[in-house]
């Protein structure tokens, strides 16, 4: 697609710029769902390397006992912000990418419903981000009091608590928007004959974890603008003294944290059940069930969010709850595990990267389920939490979770969007170096979280030091081997062998009825299913 | 995980173990028929797609024997946090206060109290430019200057709080760990049945010093404690003025 074929289509009267400006306007000022798609996917990969390299510093930090690199308030800050970029700044936006790209194509829309509230969700996310960065710069530094963001903490933070609060705000409205957009464009726009129960698994898990990000994300603007108005505007929400509660921060915060997790990962599990079907040539195991499953996930992510907090002091009956709704998790997420492995069964399977994504997702997204339950019984959880087993926790349901099912959509989906197929050698290259570095990383960080080893510290003592030397190398190799993934795209993007519409073998879906790449405009004209 | 030294920590790490058996034995369930359904049904053997998309009896099945297996865990740990949370007829009882980056200790009715800070030589040592080896220093990050002294066979009641922010008291060995809360006051309970030294940290983030303000614990028999107890009583009526 090049540019001047879209200044046509979206003639502007009078004069027109040339050059960079008119290059840039158009990105700028863009309404085409896949033009903003590209833009999340863009942006949420500069962030991965932004986050990525917070997190080679904790790492380099931590690679032997004894401070060597930085001071443990900067060190404080990077656990910080790197939790917040990789959360709300790469993988949310990674995701709103995909649904941005393959929600109007799944389902036979010609464009998203609010296309310029489209254009805003976006762009407000450049900003966030800046705010959010530029507060390394200010006085006291940057917010250092874990994303958490707890109080009375969070509220020793310098000059930056309020850019802080406002980034988060804005980040929270960009989600809150793109989720509405998504809730619209799937319940008015779907072509003619697609039922609910006739929607793509993606669509399902995206539309659910649209009215969760509808849902969650008010409570957390709620949670912070009372952390804003307990420095400035002499309120105690969160404060003793004055009748208040820390602890009260902790509920709230929870209940927006705990249906994020889930908002994090359905969109994954959406991808991962594409891709396994394709690969398989053989329709999804129980497509029903996995809509319920998914389903029943998100409404019990609403009320399991104090297991975050089994520490902080809770009457005995409201733990013996927690414990209870965390635990029946495990059902429907196992219903989901088996689902996708009956879709092997009796397959006829091949092993192109985007299916060595979603196996490794199905394995290693499997242990971190293990872990999370063992998390759940509460007795155990007491030892567990806030140790560095928390943190191999949810770097397992993260990273080989999330991203590994953003990794394997991306290479799923390149070739319908850039008309090139992908360097397969490459491709495999990436996943076996990046499957292998994530569990060098994170398994051992269960052992170490067993040991003892309290997360978020900058140094520890020495009997930790062998298994953070392990998880250090790891991350190291981790972190760049991404850069092979970039290699990758850029190749993908310039040229290599011309992809069909179909791109694979005869996989389901609308999006591999259009051209490769996709025109600019598609479904102009609805497709009818039967 | 520690086995520790209390009856608690001895069953907490049992259903440590227990479930995460469970967890094994499920994943090699699991995994073997994801690695069968792997190596079998691979389009290089010639395999060929079979046409089936639902089974509701084998979906039933698999949502019933995981909630049967769930309710079987519930059980042994409900079991465990109500006796964990069961403070009564405790034979002393501790105050512990968090600070910024300090743990403060008061004896209820004994008249002792003291601060316990991180000691001296892994505190020059945890500099950034500090030059020392920290793997010559003893118990490096895991040494007080003044250690809570317990008497043995006993059950101590903790009262946690905290005077600036959240900070959060753990000891591995005995299974404990709790937020101190600023204006709040959280309870918690350990019977160690062994004398010893045992160690633990701070866990939950408190600011720049967070990893440095660790606790040890050191439970003596009821004699050593009782001496123990006279000297620091002995010490607080030296610097009070008469």
């Amino acid at each position: 697609m090049s540019s001047t074929a879209i200044d046509t289509t979206h003639g502007h009267h009078g004069e027109h710029p040339h050059g960079f400006v008119a290059w840039a306007m158009r990105w700028i000022t863009t309404t085409n769902h896949k033009d903003i798609g590209t833009l999340y996917l863009l942006f949420s990969l500069l962030m991965l390397f932004i986050g990525g390299g917070m997190a080679m510093v904790i790492r380099a930090e931590l690679f032997q006992p004894g401070m060597q690199f930085v001071r443990p308030e900067f060190f404080n800050s990077m656990t910080t912000v790197h939790a917040l970029i990789m959360v709300f700044a790469m993988i949310m936006p990674a995701f709103a990418g995909f649904a941005n790209w393959m929600i109007p194509l799944q389902i036979g829309a010609p464009d998203m419903a609010l296309p310029r509230l489209n254009n805003w969700s976006f762009w407000l996310l450049p900003f966030a981000v800046s705010l959010l960065l530029l507060t390394f710069f200010m006085p006291g530094g940057a917010p250092a009091g874990g994303w958490t963001l707890y109080p009375p903490l969070v509220l020793q933070t310098g000059d930056s608590f309020p850019l802080a609060v406002f980034a988060v705000h804005m980040l929270g409205v960009s989600s809150i928007l793109a989720a509405i957009n998504i809730i619209v464009t799937i319940m008015n726009l779907r072509a003619p004959g697609m039922s609910l129960l006739k929607m793509p698994m993606f669509v399902w898990t995206w539309l659910i974890t649209a009215y969760l990000l509808v849902l969650a994300m008010p409570v957390l603007a709620g949670a912070v603008t009372m952390l804003l108005t307990d420095r400035y505007f002499g309120t105690s929400f969160f404060s003793a003294a004055g009748g208040g509660d820390p602890v009260l921060f902790q509920h709230i915060f929870w209940f927006f944290g705990h249906p994020e997790v889930y908002i994090i990962i359905l969109p994954a599990f959406g991808i991962v059940s594409e891709i396994i079907p394709t690969f398989s040539r053989k329709p999804l195991f129980g497509y029903a069930a996995m809509v319920y499953a998914t389903a029943s996930i998100a409404f019990l992510s609403m009320v399991v969010w104090a297991h975050h907090m089994f520490t902080a002091g809770m009457p005995l009956a409201g733990q013996m709850f927690f414990m209870l709704s965390t635990m029946i998790i495990a059902v429907p997420t196992g219903v989901k595990i088996f689902n996708w492995t009956a879709t092997l069964w009796k397959g006829s399977l091949s092993f192109e990267t985007p299916m060595l994504y979603a196996l490794a997702f199905l394995f290693l997204f499997t242990l971190g389920g293990f872990s999370g339950l063992m998390l759940a019984i509460v007795p155990a959880d007491i030892q567990y939490h806030d140790t560095y087993f928390v943190v191999a926790h949810f770097h397992y349901v993260l990273v080989p979770g999330a991203l590994f099912g953003a990794f394997g959509g991306a290479y799923y989906w390149l070739p319908k969007w850039t008309g090139h197929m992908y360097d397969e050698k490459l491709g495999k290259l990436h996943f076996w170096l990046t499957a292998i570095f994530t569990n060098v990383t994170f398994f051992p960080q269960h052992f170490l979280g067993l040991a003892g080893m309290p997360r978020r510290i900058p140094d520890y003592a020495p009997q930790f030091a062998d298994f953070n030397m392990i998880s250090s190398l790891g991350a190291f190799g981790l972190g760049l081997s991404q850069l092979l993934f970039v290699y990758i795209i850029i190749k993908c993007v310039r040229g290599g062998p011309k992809a069909t519409a179909e791109v694979w073998d005869n996989p389901a879906g609308l999006e591999w009825t259009v051209p490769s790449p996709a025109p600019h405009h598609t479904f102009d004209e609805p497709p009818v299913i039967k | 995980m520690p086995v520790g030294v209390t009856a608690t920590s001895r069953e907490v790490h049992n259903l440590h173990m227990m479930v995460l058996w469970i967890c094994v034995i499920i994943g090699a369930g699991v995994y073997g028929a994801m690695i069968a359904a792997i190596v079998k049904f691979r389009k290089s053997n010639g395999a060929v797609p079979a046409k089936f998309t639902h089974n509701a009896t084998i979906e039933v099945i698999w949502t019933v024997i995981p909630a049967a297996i769930l309710v079987a865990m519930a059980i042994p740990a409900a079991e465990a946090l109500i006796r964990m949370e069961d403070t009564r007829d405790s034979g002393l009882t501790i105050k512990v206060t968090g600070y910024q980056w300090r743990w403060h200790y008061d004896y209820i009715d004994e008249d002792v109290g003291f601060f316990s800070t991180l000691d001296r030589e892994s505190n020059a040592a945890r500099r950034n430019d500090s030059g020392i080896d920290v793997r010559t220093v003893d118990n490096y990050l895991l040494k007080v200057d003044n250690d809570v002294v317990v008497p043995v066979n006993t059950k101590v009641r903790l009262l946690i709080t905290a005077g600036d922010v959240l900070h959060a008291w753990w000891v591995p060995a005995f299974a404990v760990k709790k937020d101190a809360v600023p204006g709040f006051i959280n309870e918690a309970w350990f019977n160690a049945d062994t004398v010893g030294t045992y160690r633990g940290q701070c866990a939950e983030l408190c600011g720049m010093d967070h990893g440095f303000m660790p606790i040890v614990v050191r439970v003596v028999s009821k004699e050593d404690y009782d001496s123990w107890l006279n000297t620091q009583r002995a010490r607080v009526s030296a610097l009070t003025p008469q």
